[in-house]
């Protein structure tokens, strides 16, 4: 799919991230439904009031009408949501591993592979691609510049499907963030809680440099000694 | 519009371990007395609410803040006795009713109950709950003690705990009812929740700009209204650090609260903070960093912005020499109180 053809955004969590990506979407001039894990009525008041404009709805409603979902529920809850829902489209995957609000990873997790694969094992139908995982919620809020802005911040972007990867990193610019791409899901664990690009508000040459020198950092060490 | 004239300002630790002079650090006993210490210098500056929180981490020295507040009820005469925040969640209701019934006792009626989950959660592990279960437990529990806060006999069956019939627990408090706080991170659920329950907010704001929380505070009201539920003014907490000269708070702000941030992102899996980061939160976001005018000024903005019924300036972050944490709080009761409620009634009549 192509940037120009993503009109509508359809958000699965209304929660801290997905109201923040919901507001983002309506600035940069997107139709966006949004839904919760429960019934409309349930998050009506909250979405009318944090963001204006923006639809509330159930997933199947929000799915249907999107021409690109984005995931923004706790990890755990992922398996909430039917594979089937997501058949076909083009999915960003927001989430994280989260013990604060997952639990025990091992309960969550398989311990072999990263979360962004084993989300898209699940939504095996699905077209994957990580981003918007990395900066806080209000940085994404507060951070949000236009492009040529020298005080942009980057996003980093990955997933196996190369076409999906580059839709995504120009919606997500679109969003108001710079990119540093990548085509391989896996690499997602560079900006998993623990890396030191978790948390961080970064410009694009610096978010680049700990990316492309990941294996040199502490936690890249870690993830490269677990997987010999 | 701010009512000026009942405008609370708190004060709040996390119960960091205290520095010695020499960079040593005091140990956790020494801690907990300075803490009662730095109590009764809040209460006889005036200051409205002395908070303490509850931990179970060894850089935190206080995991019974009942007993803490306990010792201060007897020390002081007009200051609110709260704990930020009780984790519910981990807790037992009846528990957490007795044991504020009896410091509402010890204080005549000055304990302030304020449940919330806080930022951490080594307490569900610790007390055998699953995470997981978060909500669920809060709900549950939040229903509980909403019963108990009505001093009658309860009857009430959950998952998390044994059904109760027709019980009653004491003691009975003077006034008939404990106030109550839910304390929230933002998360618009969790406003609905306490709109629905009927108990004042207390919103921690602990990075950003303190304005990017306006949309959830007209949410809390624009619920009340729709839920036909009370409406209070709403609380925030922050941090801070003030002392005399500007460069001082600063560098003793950064070296401390960036080393307690970084310690918990280090267990939290986020990145050490920046000094750009850190700048940025002294200058426009949530650290309240300086002097007591420039400290003051910032406050006041936020009261102003967020239309706030009561201040906390969560104080000690990090490990801080008694001297500085008692300055600080001298200048906050002293200069910075009486300031903010100055620039308040200035803007009011520049209105």
């Amino acid at each position: 799919m192509d940037i120009q053809e993503i009109r509508n955004v359809g958000i699965l969590g209304a929660g801290k991230v997905g109201i923040v990506l919901a507001g983002l979407a309506l600035d940069a001039g997107y139709t966006v439904r949004i839904s919760g894990s429960g019934s409309v009525e349930k998050i009506a008041l909250t979405i009318k009031t944090l963001v204006p404009g923006a639809i509330a709805s159930e997933n199947a409603d929000v799915v249907a009408n999107s021409d690109i979902v984005i995931l923004a529920i706790p990890l755990s809850r992922y398996k909430n949501i039917a594979p089937a829902l997501l058949q076909g489209k083009l999915v960003i995957d927001a989430m994280n591993y989260w013990w604060e609000t997952d639990g025990i990873r091992e309960e969550v997790l398989d311990p072999s592979s990263t979360s962004s694969e084993q989300v898209q094992a699940y939504f095996h139908g699905a077209t994957l691609v990580k981003t918007f995982n990395h900066m806080g919620y209000h940085n994404l809020q507060e951070e949000a510049r236009s492009a040529g802005d020298p005080k942009r911040k980057a996003l980093f972007v990955t997933g196996n499907d190369h076409d999906a990867v580059d839709t995504v990193a120009s919606f997500v610019d679109s969003m108001g963030f710079d990119t540093v791409v990548h085509y391989r899901l896996a690499d997602g664990i560079m900006t998993e809680p623990g890396s030191p690009l978790f948390g961080a508000s970064l410009r694009r040459p610096e978010l680049k440099d700990i990316i492309d020198h990941f294996d040199q950092t502490e936690f890249g060490q870690k993830i490269a000694a677990q997987t010999r | 519009m701010v009512d000026i004239d009942h405008l609370e300002f708190g004060l709040e630790t996390f119960g960091d371990i205290v520095a010695n002079e020499d960079g040593s650090l005091q140990t956790a006993a020494q801690s907990i007395r300075q803490i009662v210490k730095e109590g009764q210098l809040a209460d006889e500056l005036g200051v409205s609410v002395f908070g303490v929180g509850e931990h179970h981490r060894p850089d935190y020295s206080v995991s019974s803040p009942e007993t803490v507040l306990g010792a201060l009820a007897s020390v002081t005469d007009q200051i609110k006795l709260a704990i930020a925040v009780t984790v519910l969640s981990s807790d037992d209701p009846v528990r957490v009713y007795e044991r504020f019934a009896t410091l509402d006792a010890l204080s005549s009626g000055r304990a302030q109950v304020m449940l919330g989950r806080g930022s951490f959660t080594e307490s569900f592990p610790l007390f055998g709950y699953d995470l997981t279960d978060y909500d669920d437990l809060f709900n549950e529990k939040l229903a509980l003690y909403d019963l108990l806060r009505r001093e009658k006999p309860v009857t009430w069956s959950g998952k998390f705990r044994a059904s109760l019939k027709d019980q009653d627990v004491y003691p009975k408090t003077d006034h008939g009812r404990l106030e109550t706080y839910i304390g929230i991170g933002g998360s618009p659920e969790s406003i609905i929740r306490s709109v629905k329950v009927g108990y004042k907010v207390i919103i921690a704001i602990i990075g950003g700009q303190a304005m990017r929380f306006k949309p959830y505070i007209d949410l809390y009201h624009a619920a009340a209204q729709q839920l036909h539920r009370p409406e209070y003014p709403i609380a925030v907490h922050s941090h801070g650090f003030i002392a005399d000269d500007e460069d001082e708070a600063v560098e003793v702000a950064f070296k401390n609260i960036k080393a307690n941030f970084d310690r918990i992102g280090l267990t939290r899996g986020w990145a050490p903070m920046s000094r750009e980061q850190f700048d940025g939160e002294t200058k426009v976001g949530s650290f309240y960093v300086g002097t007591p005018e420039h400290v003051a000024q910032r406050i006041a903005r936020t009261i102003a912005q967020l239309d706030l019924g009561r201040f906390d300036l969560v104080y000690g972050a990090g490990n801080q020499t008694a001297a500085q944490r008692e300055h600080m709080i001298e200048l906050y009761g002293t200069q910075v109180i009486p300031r903010v409620k100055e620039i308040l009634a200035e803007t009011a009549v520049a209105k």
